[in-house]
């Protein structure tokens, strides 16, 4: 690596290897995404689906710096999340389809998504309904004595909700490791940062709670992941929480698989700039230039990723629905045994 | 009349109002707003807030431009702050405004609990009735598509059990605008619960105000055989199943409810003391829901007239599944209703 890049970051060293991962995992979630924005109009996936086009360079950032038994919260716009954090595409897609091979057995859908053994416990569609669950999750580990590490993604939206200042402060009254990522599309559906919060500068927070935060472009995958580090590394040694505020743009209304400026949603000339600064399109063309990698190298990762997801559409199509006797079943746990 | 009869889509308004002059029919979604729109041209009070209520959607449509016509100081889009900005609506009301706060999902309003039934509910009790809380809470009822277990909620028993609000669950277009008002203007917390797939019915709406009085249910449907006793949305369902039940020499009498609290108990027992059957159809969860209580009442009123066990159609006592075919599964239709009564019939009273 060019030492201008690692100044620039502020890192002392970075892979080939850890590079190459970088795109791939973006890729892999961008493709996902695609396709589920290709097959939605057969209208065989019945759930409402918000997709995480734009932002691929902030799931990726955090979760390459995590390990298997980490955890993770997620939103309702989570697919990219478990992707990044490991999750097979064939569960997932599966439940989008309600599918009985579905991650949550078909009961959840595509903004209910879950993945225990990669330290994903299950994903709230309630706006903030996450971010204390996440803080549980680290008081217990940290009650257990285990190190792993807490990663809970929100958006902006869920940084105006009370939950998050709840949980924030008390992760950070009991030093607990949780690294908190506020992924700033600017957009509550379609209500705009500025209409909702005074500052807008969502990482200041933690500076009241005596916390870390920092705020990175999140559509720079390298800046995400050297943030990400200096979090995880500190939460690792008892440092207490970080507010990570990445700012990115998600390229679809809120949810469903179109673009939302047609509707008045939101200005074109605005996903116009962001799609200027498309996290894969940018990291692709440094790695070219840098001749980190070759196009056909490029190429490869994404001809590999597509067999994956041929696969896991043909797995989630083929799949049987639920029995409907399946209805009943699940409200309660056998609980102990 | 016009203003109580249920149509079960746009065809069967066009074709009556072609025999009544003058009869305008707009949607359950224009009468919302057009009832904010009134309130909001005629008393200076009044001012609506919530998520997205600017917004080009306008919550599907019952907020449309209203930002544009009264300004954003009165019409607020608001951060996602459930239980702040219910709070901020109460405190608003107590200093003496009408405030119309807006979910859109139900299950938002969970988050808010809190300042509903902690503060709202007791707030004129507590203090002796010196002060009151005029605060209409407007949410929607999702369904279908994969909505799942947190969006698609039916919450009216829960806010039916807090002493000191009152619950509304308007059916037609003509109830939706009327009872907005009368929420509007109660003097009480009203929890007002619409139903997502009432939205585009049409019906018979007058463009003047107009109330329509709170704690009162009534019949869309005279019979003479087994009474069927709907909320919300089941108000369709059991006047479809009621029709399909004429065909079988079944005379079904279908009362809409349209308030959950108070309870119209008066009408309910009136027509079980002439039909001596009671069916309650419900859009939430069977146990201890709306038909537990409809039941208990009637039967605390009105034993002697049951000549059956009375029968609750309602949800299954589970989360709402996403699936397609679950889906399908947990939500109780016309048919579930017609076979209550049918069992009804065959398990009388000797
Ligand atoms: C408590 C609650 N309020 C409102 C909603 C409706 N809702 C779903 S997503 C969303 C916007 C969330 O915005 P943000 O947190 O910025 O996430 P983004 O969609 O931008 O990824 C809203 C208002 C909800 N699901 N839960
Ligand atoms: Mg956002």
């Amino acid at each position: 690596m060019k030492e201008d890049l690692l100044k620039h970051y502020g890192m002392n060293t970075i892979t080939r290897k850890l590079l190459v991962e970088m795109y791939s995992v973006m890729l892999r979630i961008r493709m996902f995404e695609e396709r589920v924005v290709d097959l939605y109009p057969e209208q065989e996936m019945k759930c409402p689906v918000h997709l995480y086009i734009g932002q691929e360079a902030i799931a990726a950032g955090v979760c390459l710096n995590l390990k298997k038994e980490d955890y993770l919260f997620s939103n309702h716009r989570g697919h990219g999340h478990c992707l990044a954090k490991g999750s097979a595409m064939g569960p997932l897609m599966a439940e989008f389809y309600g599918k009985k091979s579905g991650c949550s057995r078909g009961k959840g859908g595509s903004m209910h998504i879950i993945d225990v053994e990669n330290g994903i416990l299950g994903t709230s569609a309630i706006v903030g309904g996450g971010i204390p669950m996440g803080v549980g999750a680290a008081l217990a580990s940290t009650m257990r004595g285990e190190d792993r590490v807490t990663a809970i993604f929100f958006g902006d939206g869920a940084y105006d909700e009370g939950a998050f200042y709840e949980a924030f402060n008390f992760a950070s009254l009991k030093k607990l490791p949780v690294v908190f990522i506020c992924e700033n599309n600017f957009y509550a559906t379609n209500s705009h940062q500025s209409a909702r919060q005074p500052g807008c500068r969502i990482s200041d927070a933690a500076a009241a709670f005596d916390a870390h935060g920092v705020c990175v472009d999140g559509n720079d995958v390298i800046a995400v992941y050297k943030a990400s580090q200096d979090a995880v590394t500190r939460a690792r040694r008892g440092g207490g929480p970080s507010l990570i505020e990445a700012k990115t743009y998600r390229w679809k209304g809120h949810v469903g698989h179109e673009e939302d400026h047609p509707k008045g949603c939101r200005p074109k000339e605005e996903l116009d700039y962001w799609k200027e600064r498309d996290p894969l399109k940018v990291f692709r063309e440094m790695l070219l230039k840098r001749d980190v990698m070759t196009a056909s190298e490029l190429d490869e990762i994404g001809a590999s990723i597509k067999q994956e997801l041929d696969a896991a559409v043909r797995f989630a199509k083929e799949s049987p629905y639920p029995d409907e006797d399946e209805l009943l079943k699940d409200v309660y746990s056998g609980g102990m045994s | 009349m016009p203003w109580t009869k249920v149509y079960g889509n746009k065809a069967e308004f066009e074709k009556l109002s072609g025999s009544t002059p003058g009869l305008r029919g707009i949607t359950y979604k224009d009468a919302l707003l057009e009832a904010t729109t009134q309130m909001l041209a005629s008393d200076k009070n009044v001012f609506v807030l919530g998520e997205g209520v600017d917004d080009a959607g306008g919550v599907f449509g019952t907020t449309r431009d209203l930002h544009k016509k009264f300004g954003k100081d009165r019409v607020i889009d608001t951060p996602l702050a459930e239980n702040g900005v219910t709070g901020i609506a109460i405190g608003a009301a107590l200093a003496g405004m009408r405030p119309i706060l807006v979910h859109m999902r139900v299950d938002f309003m969970p988050l808010s609990m809190d300042q509903i039934m902690n503060h709202a509910a007791k707030w004129h009790y507590m203090f002796g009735g010196k002060v009151s809380v005029p605060v209409t809470i407007r949410s929607i009822i999702g369904r279908g598509w994969g909505s799942a277990a947190q969006h698609s909620q039916s919450l009216q028993s829960l806010f039916a059990h807090i002493p000191g609000l009152k619950v509304v669950m308007p059916a037609t277009p003509y109830d939706a605008k009327g009872l907005l008002r009368s929420s509007v203007y109660d003097g009480n917390p009203v929890v007002f619960i619409e139903h997502r797939w009432l939205y585009e019915h049409i019906g018979h709406v007058p463009e003047e105000a107009y109330t329509v009085p709170i704690g009162k249910a009534v019949v869309r449907r005279k019979g003479a055989d087994v009474t069927i006793a709907a909320a919300s949305l089941m108000v369709y369902e059991a006047m479809k199943a009621a029709e399909d039940l004429k065909a079988e020499g079944i005379d079904c009498e279908v009362i809409d409810l349209r308030t959950i609290k108070p309870l119209d108990i008066e009408t309910l027992t009136g027509s079980v003391k002439k039909t001596g059957r009671l069916v309650v159809a419900d859009t939430g969860w069977k146990e201890f829901g709306i038909g537990a209580e409809v039941i208990a009442r009637v039967v605390e009123e009105a034993f002697h007239a049951l000549k059956a066990p009375a029968v609750r159609v309602a949800l299954p006592d589970v989360p709402t599944p996403a699936s397609p075919v679950l889906e399908k599964a947990f939500y109780p239709g016309k048919e579930h209703i017609i076979e209550a009564v049918k069992k009804m019939l065959v398990r009388e009273r000797p």
